[in-house]
């Protein structure tokens, strides 16, 4: 890590770091880099007509489904949800007879960009496995926006998704959370305001990854997790102290020590890989031991076994709905994990970690939903979306502004052509903040990624 | 059955009392071979389907299965699987494989051998309506034989229905490292080695006295070729891109073989020439990513090769989604393909690409009763298996994960 000094006073735009107030461009020759602004997100809403969608059945996400019901939406914010109105001047309207309308879907796990296909070897972009804690690498400084995957996941109903670092690591890195629609830079995709994960992992990945020069053990993999903390905590009380009062002597910046740093100052979600129920419940005890919460664990095959911990704690769940058997970590995977932890209070959350899974989240909502009700586990269907909308927002920190049709919410918006819990249902139109991304009926609206050009024809196969 | 406490999950299949007869009655029964049959009976007895249709004399003594608005199909059959071979097999941690990984033509390995029966992924499978399934060999030029077995019985040589049930080949990405690493070189040693294997069965005294030059395999491997080269056992030929599929075709035209396409990610794009030539192509449904294989990766290709009179079998090859066939076949609705054909997709259609059609894959008397009673559409998520019969057998709807949701149904569980 290179050492640097700065003998400049510090702009007390610190506490916003991150969502920084500096205008981009302006020069800044006065602060620290550690206070300018952070790849920001340039993300842009395209402008696009109100639309009306009436007569449909509405899942809210919100604890209403609305049967012949409609829901307006104008300038990327939803205006309505419930009885008809009349549409204003210029606006779109759709027939949503026999249809469903659902928020937008949510995939807190993907490494879409980051692994991108057409799965070469020199797009492997998720692993940095050339040290067990790489706190300060950014998936998003991976991320191709030119993935061939997007436009798939897109005509699956996907709005957001949160682009993760794999697995190979204790601390493998910040994640993104990502608006998927065409882009250029993976700043345009970026969610404005939202937070950052840290993607942390436990169990058989690092200790395999890292077996020679360690971790090797699961007891070690936790020794990893408290000495980089431990780290942590100091450079953040001196940075803090500077802050307060900054001093001749600037603090040293550690790329590394400050994303964990704000992971202690809560400014950064932990999205924490662990499949085991009695590492689950160390990683709570690790969170407790310096002060943060894990945010979601990931995969959580065995979260039904401590599904009442997990609720104690409003730790969410991102499971899959029966992955299992390919490896020891996930021999113990059911289908009703996520009906149980609903069962149990605590927060399920449908996730894929895969460019096909993402493809089909509603199916997997679905099965994870009647794999419950065939053990007598009651899941209305209200619930099972939000398994895939209002519980990923939450994970991700955006739940205040999207996972819902609720009004002044942004306008992610799915229309699907029956129940999105039947294997037969597609999605036809999906609206990214009220911007229609996606359109089964018009090739026109179907993005193509430059990979695609010359390689497929527009409008086949999805 | 459900919930049964007995733990019972490598099914043993006592032979069946001569004459003993289950009817299930009341159902809408789909054959497959033949359209619905609305308040249908089914007569199963010694292990076979005694009786199908809408008035069925039902045998004084027989056991009746009620299955009043329930779907009654034949037993799902899986023809791309490790069921038995493999169980936790990532990132190099493969802790139980039998499908042997080194050399490059091992035609002669069959992998009936190594089959678990015990294996903890055959219970989990049968609860999603697979009743039959074929355990397939993974690396090589030539994998080696698949086998064909029924999921239910303790040992490998109750559970057989077929070994070897094809032969496997692979000219996709997989195969060029054979080929010296590439395609062409891939081509032109399968072509050599089924050209020794000609050779080898016609000049067998030749070869025991050293009087031939040096054939391209084994001896063990040449002599398992020939019911390949008969037509006799079928060739899986694993390939992706549509000039590999239209090697395999030329390959199998030149050598007069009996062919099935395995992955066939293109295959939409030489429907033509697949349907002239017969041969059925055992495709991922849900494949649509782009791959340097096979950029035409689309999810309509079953559909297309449907219309255009292709047989098509579904498969779903990652072992972690093994028991996801039938919403795979609910997929190939989903993207156009009719209900019938796409039940047909994983029923009739692996029956009669393993050649075993006379015994398996419909609801018709004489046939294998495998049998499976739905609690409503088998292709849509909704549904769950309600009965399940192999050879005839009920077999109880309980694996270690159905234990695992019985201890964990309450928290703190009750040990």
């Amino acid at each position: 890590m290179s050492y640097h000094r700065w003998s400049t006073a510090l702009a007390p735009v610190l506490a916003t770091l991150g969502a920084c107030a500096v205008s981009q461009g302006a020069p800044v020759t006065d602060s620290l880099s550690a206070v300018r602004p952070q790849y920001p997100s340039t993300y842009h809403r395209p402008t696009y007509p109100p639309v009306l969608i009436r007569n449909a059945t509405i899942l809210t996400a919100a604890g209403k489904e609305l049967t012949n019901g409609s829901i307006l939406f104008a300038n990327g914010r939803i205006v309505s949800v419930g009885r008809d109105t009349t549409p204003p001047p210029g606006a779109r309207v759709v027939d949503g007879t026999g249809k469903f309308v659902t928020p937008g879907l949510i995939d807190t796990h993907s490494h879409i960009g980051v692994y991108a296909a057409p799965g070469t070897p020199s797009l492997s972009d998720g692993n940095e496995r050339t040290d067990p804690v790489t706190a300060q690498v950014w998936a998003e400084h991976s991320f191709w926006p030119q993935d061939p995957n997007i436009p798939l996941a897109i005509a699956g109903g996907i709005t957001v998704i949160q682009a993760l670092p794999g697995s190979a690591n204790l601390i493998g890195g910040r994640s993104a959370t990502l608006r998927l629609i065409p882009a250029r830079t993976v700043q345009e995709m970026k969610y404005p305001g939202a937070p950052h994960g840290l993607k942390m992992a436990c169990g058989e990945n690092p200790k395999r990854v890292h077996e020679q020069k360690g971790p090797a053990t699961r007891m070690a993999n936790v020794a990893g997790y408290r000495a980089a903390f431990a780290e942590a905590e100091k450079y953040r009380r001196e940075w803090d102290a500077y802050l307060k009062e900054p001093g001749d002597e600037v603090p040293e910046r550690d790329l590394k020590l400050e994303t964990l740093a704000d992971v202690l100052r809560g400014k950064i979600l932990v999205q924490n890989h662990c499949y085991r129920a009695d590492e689950m419940a160390q990683m709570m005890d690790l969170g407790r031991e310096f002060g943060f919460r894990v945010r979601s664990f990931h995969h959580a095959v065995e979260a039904y076994k401590i599904a009442d911990l997990l609720a104690r704690d409003s730790v969410a769940s991102s499971v899959w709905f029966d992955w299992w058997g390919f490896k020891m970590e996930s021999l113990d995977g059911i289908p009703e994990n996520a009906a149980l932890l609903q069962q149990a209070g605590a927060r399920a959350i449908i996730h894929s970690d895969s460019p096909d899974g993402i493809q089909r989240l509603n199916q997997d909502a679905a099965r994870a939903m009647y794999a419950g009700r065939h053990a007598g586990i009651e899941v209305t269907r209200d619930q099972a979306i939000r398994w895939i909308t209002a519980n990923p927002a939450w994970a991700l920190g955006i739940d205040s502004t999207t996972g819902t049709l609720e009004q002044g919410k942004v306008a992610d918006v799915v229309v699907w052509s029956g129940d999105p819990f039947s294997v037969y249902s597609k999605a036809e139109r999906v609206y990214n903040a009220g911007w229609l991304v996606f359109d089964r009926s018009d090739p026109k609206r179907q993005y193509r990624t430059d990979f695609n050009l010359g390689t497929s024809e527009p409008g086949v196969g999805r | 059955m459900r919930g049964a406490a007995l733990l019972f999950l490598a099914a043993t299949l006592p032979p069946a009392a001569q004459g003993q007869s289950i009817a299930i009655i009341g159902g809408t029964l789909y054959p497959v071979s033949g359209p619905k049959i609305e308040n249908g009976t089914i007569l199963l007895r010694d292990g076979k389907i005694a009786a199908v249709g809408a008035d069925i004399a039902i045998p004084d003594g027989a056991t009746r299965v009620d299955a009043a608005g329930q779907w009654v199909t034949p037993g799902l059959i899986h023809l791309r699987t490790t069921l038995g071979l493999k169980l936790l097999e990532s990132g190099g941690q493969v802790e139980t494989e039998e499908d042997l990984r080194e050399g490059e033509i091992k035609a002669s390995f069959s992998v009936a051998q190594g089959l678990d029966p015990a294996s903890m992924t055959i219970p989990v499978a049968r609860l999603e309506g697979i009743t039959s399934a074929a355990a397939v060999p993974s690396v090589g030029l030539i994998p080696g034989q698949a086998a064909l077995i029924d999921l239910a019985g303790t040992s490998v040589d109750e559970m057989l229905i077929k070994a070897p049930a094809a032969m496997l080949a692979d000219l996709s990405q997989g195969g060029k490292a054979a080929g010296g690493g590439s395609r062409a070189g891939a081509v032109l040693r399968l072509e050599r080695v089924l050209r020794d294997a000609r050779e080898y069965a016609e000049r067998k005294d030749d070869f025991r006295r050293n009087r031939i030059q040096p054939l391209a395999a084994t001896a063990e491997d040449l002599e398992a070729l020939q019911p390949v080269l008969r037509a006799e056992l079928p060739l899986f030929v694993i390939a992706n891109r549509r000039s590999d599929i239209e090697s395999a075709l030329r390959i199998a035209r030149e050598f007069k073989l009996r062919i099935g396409i395995y992955g066939g990610v293109e295959a939409w794009q030489v429907a033509a020439p697949l349907a002239a030539a017969k041969v059925p192509v055992i495709l991922e449904p849900l494949t649509d990513l782009p791959t340097f294989d096979a950029l035409g990766a689309r999810l309509d290709n079953a559909t297309l090769l449907r219309e255009a009179g292709v047989s098509v079998v579904a498969a779903q090859s990652d072992a972690a989604h093994f028991r996801d066939l039938r919403q795979a076949a609910g997929n190939e609705v989903r993207n156009g393909m009719s209900w019938d054909d796409a039940l047909r997709t994983v029923t009739l259609a692996p029956a009669e690409a393993a050649l075993v059609s006379d015994r398996y894959g419909s609801l018709e008397i004489g046939k294998v009763a495998n049998v499976v009673v739905w609690s409503g559409d088998p292709l849509e998520l909704s549904s769950r298996v309600e009965r399940l019969f192999i050879r005839g057998q009920q077999v109880p709807l309980v694996s270690r994960q159905t234990e695992l949701l019985r201890r964990y149904r309450r928290l703190p569980p009750a040990y």
